[in-house]
């Protein structure tokens, strides 16, 4: 049930073009890992050589300790779920889900107790003897993830399967898959490009970029200690702030301000830093570095919480997200400050330095 | 509503103008802009059709005036008449065997052009030209030639040590070269295929390979069922078409539907009887019970939908 699965130096080519690049990544057993990542950052075609339905053109794919690079689709003990759900429109669900199962030649007391037993676990037994073009998208997505669940795989895939499906019902099935995930305890994988589904599902994200991975952590790690820019900027909404800021030997200077207590001790000269929309106060007083004062464009009241979007005397945009409803209007100028332990710094070329460093 | 509400703005005596005035009226000038195909389709089509069903009640040669003759051109048909019993045998097995034949082949081509290949466009056109000159006198001409005792098939059976027959000449293979004719001009309904298939999604594919369907199973269980309603509407009309053919019949008969009638399709034998003999009572009779073979083939075809034919929505 529970299986590793480890690419060693994968490439994949189309032509002359390299979608990915010589990558390396270990997916735990029983781990619900999430790729993520832009457009045409190489997910989906990450999943779909795992899968077997792309080849691999260079490296290694073992599953379960057995390389299977070769190995067809149906022989890797996976399972997938399509972002157009891929189901038979001629058949009804029943036969949808049957379908993998008679394939087999099971047993037809078998595929039986296997397509109700998932139809009971989906809440879809009244919708058998449906066809598809009679469901909703909540409900074609869930036929999708039976026909999943009765082959009973080892390893479940699921690439953008909730991209269709309205907002509410992507909360909500969001929820499900994270519930069938800890029932069933099997190795999952799951491709998005929404962050916010990376970090509410997710054990581990996998961070992609140009077909490489940028970095792998738990959703906290990569949320607290981001390896570089791009994975502090996608990670996150409203994503982090960049702020131009120079190194000296007396400190750094962000905005033409010095932000006393960061951490990082870098090289003088330019740097980039970052800081999350949530972790910048409003008010002059109490503790922290004064970042000055900014200008608000635009105030989003949230109910909850208040955006604001600000300009820096500098020019630059600031982003700041406030608690509770704030009085707070258009054209305003607000001091801000920060607590430096929140403060990410990142090298020219987009590296995170340490802040132990 | 009073009298006078009712008459308001009318003079006493006058009718307002009826909906079918002031709809005639508003809509003229649609009328107008589609009054070139009203009258091709009543003086060309409508007319001659309902001309041509009332001949079929009369005996009527061209040069004297009809004369009514009741249902006799149809009891003839029915009783009396050894060739148009022929002419339905040979009709019928050029269409069970011509249909089928012709669809499979394209389909399978089809599906070859579907694999992704280079140069498909100019594939395509190629495997399209028969279409295009199979029903032309030429092409019917140049299959007389191929077929022929000393033509290119048998110079071709001659290196393997074949001695063929005249094929064209020999009444149990006549018909046959008639239907490879017309398997070779499956460009249209292969076009329609390939459309088709393109319209598959390529994840039901993916979906039954990661089931461990293989090509086969994927082709009878997913292929063939998405593509019921093209299946349907090639069947429909290649089945109106195979009814309908004549051409390849009469060049390659000379006009006689021989030899022994192999190869005298329904439409060549109504020819002769309109055109030959100048029975165009008869021959309009015959017209008749095509129409009506036709119409109820395509109602059939159908009806029978409900049990095959798979549409998405």
């Amino acid at each position: 049930m529970t299986t590793p699965i480890r690419l060693r130096n994968v490439t994949k080519r189309f032509g002359a073009v390299e979608v990915i690049r010589d990558l390396d990544l270990d997916i735990e057993p029983g781990q619900f890992t999430v790729f993520v990542g832009p457009s045409g950052c190489g997910k989906s075609t990450l999943l779909r050589m795992i899968a077997g339905l792309e080849t691999i053109s260079d490296g290694d794919l073992l599953i379960g300790g057995q390389r299977m690079n070769d190995t067809p689709a149906s022989k890797r003990g996976i399972a997938m779920v399509f972002q157009s759900y891929a189901l038979y429109p001629h058949m009804s669900v029943r036969k949808n889900l049957a379908f993998g199962l008679e394939t087999m030649r099971m047993s037809r007391a078998e595929i039986d107790r296997r397509v109700n037993a998932a139809a009971e676990t989906l809440q879809i037994t009244q919708l058998l003897e449906r066809r598809p073009k009679a469901l909703s998208g909540g409900q074609r997505q869930r036929v999708a993830i039976g026909r999943s669940i009765v082959r009973d795989p080892d390893i479940f895939l699921f690439d953008e399967p909730l991209s269709n499906l309205d907002a509410e019902l992507r909360v909500q099935m969001r929820v499900e898959i994270s519930k069938l995930h800890e029932r069933l305890g099997n190795t999952m994988i799951y491709v998005t490009h929404d962050q916010v589904e990376a970090m509410t599902m997710a054990d581990r994200i996998v961070v992609l970029k140009g077909g490489q991975v940028m970095q792998a952590g738990t959703p906290l790690e990569l949320y607290n200690s981001p390896a570089n820019r791009f994975v502090a900027g996608f990670i996150g909404s409203p994503k982090m702030n960049f702020l131009d800021a120079t190194a000296s030997e007396a400190g750094i200077d962000v905005a033409g301000q010095r932000l006393d207590g960061i951490a990082a001790r870098p090289a003088p000269g330019r740097l980039t830093f970052g800081i999350r929309p949530e972790h910048v106060e409003i008010g002059s007083g109490g503790g922290g570095a004064s970042l000055g004062e900014a200008r608000v464009d635009l105030v989003e009241h949230l109910g909850g919480t208040t955006v604001l979007y600000a300009v820096t005397p500098s020019g630059e945009s600031l982003n700041v997200v406030a608690p509770g409803q704030q009085g707070i209007r258009t054209g305003d100028v607000l001091p801000l400050r920060l607590d430096p332990a929140n403060a990410h710094v990142f090298a020219e070329d987009g590296s995170a330095l340490r802040r132990s460093a | 509503m009073t009298m006078e509400t009712a008459t308001n703005g009318w003079e006493e005596g006058r009718r307002p103008p009826s909906r079918f005035a002031e709809g005639l009226r508003r809509n003229l000038p649609g009328y107008l802009f589609l009054s070139p195909w009203l009258i091709g389709f009543f003086c060309l089509t409508l007319g001659p059709a309902l001309g041509s069903l009332y001949l079929s009640f009369t005996d009527y040669d061209l040069l004297s005036a009809p004369r009514f003759a009741g249902v006799s051109n149809y009891v003839h048909m029915a009783t009396a008449d050894p060739n148009f019993g022929a002419a339905m045998k040979v009709t019928f097995l050029y269409v069970a065997l011509s249909v089928p034949l012709k669809l499979a082949f394209a389909l399978a081509v089809a599906m070859m052009l579907n694999r992704g290949m280079r140069g498909l466009p100019v594939y395509r056109a190629i495997f399209y030209l028969p279409s295009l000159l199979g029903a032309s006198v030429a092409i019917a001409v140049l299959w007389r030639q191929l077929f022929a005792a000393d033509g290119l098939v048998n110079d071709l059976l001659w290196v393997f040590g074949i001695e063929g027959p005249s094929w064209i000449s020999n009444p149990n293979y006549s018909l046959y070269t008639l239907v490879i004719l017309s398997v070779w001009q499956f460009g249209s309904p292969m076009i329609i295929f390939l459309a088709g298939l393109r319209q598959i999604p390529a994840d039901m594919y993916e979906a039954a390979s990661i089931d461990g369907a293989s090509k086969r199973r994927q082709f009878v269980k997913i292929t063939l069922p998405l593509l019921t309603p093209v299946i349907f509407f090639n069947l429909v009309i290649q089945t109106i078409d195979a009814f309908k053919a004549f051409t390849p019949a009469f060049i390659v008969s000379g006009g006689s539907g021989g030899p022994i009638n192999s190869t005298l399709f329904y439409t060549l034998y109504l020819y002769q009887e309109a055109f030959g003999y100048f029975r165009m009572g008869y021959a309009s009779a015959l017209a008749w019970v095509l129409v009506a073979i036709i119409a109820g083939f395509t109602a059939l075809s159908f009806l029978s939908t409900k049990y095959w034919v798979h549409y998405d929505d």
